[in-house]
C-alpha cells in the first residue's frame, strides 16, 4: 500500500495525539493543526494527500477550512472526523466538499482503511450517513427536477442500505454479486449526488432539520 | 532613588470642553453634546428642549444660544448620516404639543398633561426592554382583568358629562361636539388596537419561550451533574475496563441524545422505541449497539411484537456472538417496516439449534410469524449473523 500523507486537524490536542498513535504504518502524519487558520496555512504549505478534519472548531469549524481551501484551489481530499452524528454536521460537511464522514469512535484499522479509500478518490460512508442519505432521497411521488442528480438508482439504494446495515464493502460486494470496485463506484456516485443535488426534497429535508 | 520612594502626584484630570458631536445628532448635535457633558441621555435633553420651547419659546432660545457658542466636534473622514427619522419624530412631537396647547388654551390645564406626557416618554425611553415589558404588561393586565371596572367607569363618566351639560342647559349645543369627540376617540382606538393586540401576542410568545428556556436549563444542569458523576465513577472503577466502558458508553449516549435530539423521544414512535431498546440492551450486556433509523411511524400491536423479536435478536448477538459491536438498522417504508440486526461475530449453524432452545425459534421466528410478519436469519460459522425482521404496516 502506498504511503498516504495525512494532516490531522482537531482542536483537542489529546485527540490528535491519540489518532496519531492509532494510525497504521502506511499513513505518514505530516502535521497537525488546532484551529481554522493554522489548518489552512498547513494545507497550503504541506499539501497533504488527505486531511482528517474535525467538524467543530472555533472560527467556523471544518466547513470554514473546506471553504477556504476550495477557494484557494488546492486539490487535497478531506475526511471528516467528528464526535457528533447530528444530521446538520454530517450533511453540511459533505456538501462542503468532504469525501467521507466517520465518527471518532471508529477503530484504528478502520480509520486507516478509510483514509486510504479517500486517498484513492472514493467516498467513505458511515452507517449513519447512509441512513441520512436514504432518508433525504426517500422516494416520493413528486418528480425529480434533474433525474440524474436528484434520485438514487435502485442499485445505489441497495448499496446504501447494506452500508446502513453495517456491511463492509467486501461483504456488500459478496451480497450483491458485484466487485468491490463497483461498490466504490456506486458510493462515489451517491456522494456526488449528495454534494450537487438541489432537489427540493433534499432542501426541504435539510430545512426541516434546520440545515439551510 | 528618592524619586522611587515617593510618587509624583498626578495632575487632576482636565474637564473636557463641550463640543457638538456629529455622530448621532438630530439637528445640530446640541442635545448630544450637552448630554455627554451632563452624563444624561440625549433624548431626555431633546424632550426638555421641546417642552421649554412652549414656554414662550425659551427652549428654542436656549438651543440656538448653545448652538452658537459650542464648537462643532472635529471629525475625520466621512460625516456620518443624520437620523432623519428622529428629526421627523421630534418635529411631530413639537407640532402635537403646539396643537394641544392651542386646543386646551394654555394655562393651568395644559401643563400637567404636557409634563406628565413628556415624563412618561422619558421613563419609557430610559427603561430597558425588561422594564418596558413589565410596565406594559402591568397596564394591559389591569385593563383586561378590570374590564368590568373600566366599563362601569366609562358609563359613569358619560352619565356625569351628560348630566352636567343638561344641568347647565348646554346639552343641545354640546351634542354635535360630543358626537365628534366620540369620533375622535373611536379613531384613536382604531389606531392603537392593532398595536395592543400585537403587544399581547408578543408577550405570550416571550412567556412560552422563557418557559422553554428554563426547562432546557434544568435539563442541562441535570446532564452536567450526571456527566460529573460518571467521570467520578470511572475514576473509581479504573481497574475494571469493562465497567469503565459501560459507564462511558452509557453517558455518551445520554449526552448525545440531549445534544442532537432536542425533541424528547416519543415512545409511541418506532425509531425512538428501537433506540430505547438498543440502549437498554447495551447497558445490560456491555456491547456497543449502533442504531440507524430511516423513516418513522406510530407503533401498533404488530410492530410492538416485532420490537420484542428485535430485542431478543440483540440479546442473542450480545450474549453469543462475541462481536464488539452490533448494527441495528430500521427502515420504515409506506407498506412495511424492516429491522436488521447484524453482528460480525462467530456465527452459528442454523439447523443445529435444538427444537427446545427457546431463543430463536419461539422468540424471534415464531413471534414474527404469529403476527403476520416474517423473520429470516442469515448466519454461518465465522461469518457473523444477520436477523432480518419484516412486518407489514396496518393500512
Amino acid at each position: 500500500m502506498k504511503t498516504v500523507r495525512v494532516l490531522i486537524v482537531d482542536d483537542h490536542r489529546l485527540f490528535r495525539a491519540g489518532v496519531r498513535a492509532e494510525l497504521g504504518p502506511s499513513i505518514q502524519v505530516v502535521g497537525e493543526a488546532g484551529d481554522v487558520d493554522s489548518a489552512v496555512k498547513a494545507i497550503e504549505e504541506l499539501r497533504p494527500d488527505v486531511v482528517l478534519l474535525d467538524v467543530h472548531m472555533p472560527g467556523g469549524g471544518g466547513l470554514e477550512v473546506l471553504r477556504r481551501v476550495r477557494e484557494a484551489g488546492i486539490p487535497t481530499r478531506f475526511l471528516a472526523l467528528s464526535v457528533s452524528d447530528a444530521a446538520e454536521d454530517v450533511i453540511g460537511v459533505i456538501r462542503g466538499g468532504a469525501r467521507g464522514y466517520v465518527t471518532k469512535t471508529i477503530s484504528g484499522p478502520e480509520l486507516t482503511d478509510a483514509i486510504h479509500r479517500v486517498a484513492d478518490g472514493d467516498a467513505v460512508f458511515s452507517p449513519r450517513l447512509a441512513g441520512f442519505v436514504l432518508d433525504a432521497f426517500a422516494s416520493t411521488p413528486a418528480p425529480p427536477i434533474d433525474p440524474e442528480l436528484d434520485s438514487l438508482t435502485q442499485r445505489e439504494r441497495e448499496v446504501l442500505r447494506l452500508i446502513a446495515r453495517g456491511y463492509a464493502y467486501k461483504e456488500i460486494a459478496k451480497e450483491l454479486f458485484i466487485s468491490v470496485k463497483t461498490v466504490e463506484t456506486h458510493v462515489s456516485s451517491v456522494l456526488r449526488k449528495l454534494q450537487l443535488s438541489n432537489r427540493h426534497e433534499l432542501s426541504r429535508w435539510a430545512s426541516a432539520r434546520r440545515l439551510v | 532613588m528618592l524619586s522611587e520612594m515617593y510618587e509624583m502626584p498626578t495632575a487632576p484630570k482636565a474637564c473636557p470642553r463641550m463640543v457638538r458631536p456629529v455622530a448621532g445628532r438630530v439637528l445640530a448635535g446640541v442635545a448630544q453634546g450637552a448630554a455627554a457633558q451632563l452624563r444624561l441621555d440625549p433624548v431626555v435633553l431633546r424632550l426638555a428642549f421641546v417642552l421649554l420651547t412652549l414656554v414662550d419659546g425659551l427652549g428654542f432660545v436656549a438651543y440656538v444660544a448653545l448652538w452658537m457658542f459650542t464648537p462643532k466636534e472635529e471629525v475625520h473622514g466621512p460625516e456620518p448620516r443624520r437620523d432623519w427619522g428622529q428629526v421627523v419624530a421630534y418635529g411631530v412631537l413639537w407640532l402635537v404639543m403646539v396643537v394641544l396647547s392651542w386646543l386646551i388654551g394654555g394655562g393651568l390645564g395644559f401643563w400637567p398633561i404636557a409634563v406628565g406626557g413628556i415624563g412618561s416618554l422619558i421613563m419609557w425611553q430610559q427603561a430597558d426592554p425588561g422594564r418596558r415589558e413589565r410596565l406594559v404588561s402591568g397596564a394591559v393586565r389591569q385593563v383586561s382583568t378590570g374590564w368590568l371596572r373600566t366599563a362601569i367607569g366609562v358609563i359613569l363618566v358619560v352619565v356625569g358629562a351628560i348630566g352636567f351639560l343638561a344641568a347647565s342647559g348646554e346639552l343641545a349645543r354640546a351634542r354635535t361636539g360630543l358626537v365628534f369627540s366620540a369620533v375622535v376617540v373611536g379613531g384613536i382606538l382604531m389606531i392603537t388596537a392593532p398595536w395592543l393586540a400585537s403587544l399581547i401576542r408578543e408577550l405570550q410568545r416571550e412567556r412560552t419561550e422563557r418557559i422553554r428556556q428554563e426547562e432546557r436549563a434544568e435539563m442541562a444542569a441535570h446532564i452536567h451533574d450526571s456527566v460529573l458523576q460518571t467521570l467520578t465513577l470511572i475514576q473509581r472503577n479504573a481497574h475494571d475496563p469493562r465497567e469503565v466502558l459501560r459507564l462511558a458508553r452509557s453517558q455518551e449516549r445520554e449526552l448525545r441524545a440531549w445534544l442532537y435530539q432536542p425533541k424528547p423521544g416519543d415512545d409511541t414512535m418506532l425509531a425512538a422505541a428501537v433506540r430505547r431498546i438498543a440502549a437498554e440492551e447495551e447497558d445490560t450486556h456491555g456491547v456497543k449497539i449502533e442504531v440507524v433509523c430511516v423513516g418513522d411511524c406510530e407503533l401498533d400491536e404488530r410492530l410492538v411484537a416485532m420490537l420484542h423479536a428485535a430485542r431478543q435478536a440483540m440479546v442473542n448477538a450480545a450474549k453469543h456472538s462475541g462481536a464488539p459491536v452490533i448494527s441495528v438498522y430500521a427502515e420504515v417504508e409506506p407498506e412495511e417496516v424492516t429491522v436488521f440486526i447484524r453482528d460480525r461475530g462467530k456465527g452459528f449453524v442454523l439447523d443445529e439449534i435444538p427444537e427446545d432452545r427457546m431463543g430463536i425459534r419461539q422468540s424471534i421466528i415464531g413471534r414474527m410469524e404469529r403476527n403476520g410478519g416474517s423473520a429470516k436469519i442469515k448466519t454461518a460459522p465465522g461469518e457473523g449473523t444477520e436477523v432480518v425482521l419484516t412486518m407489514k404496516r396496518s393500512p
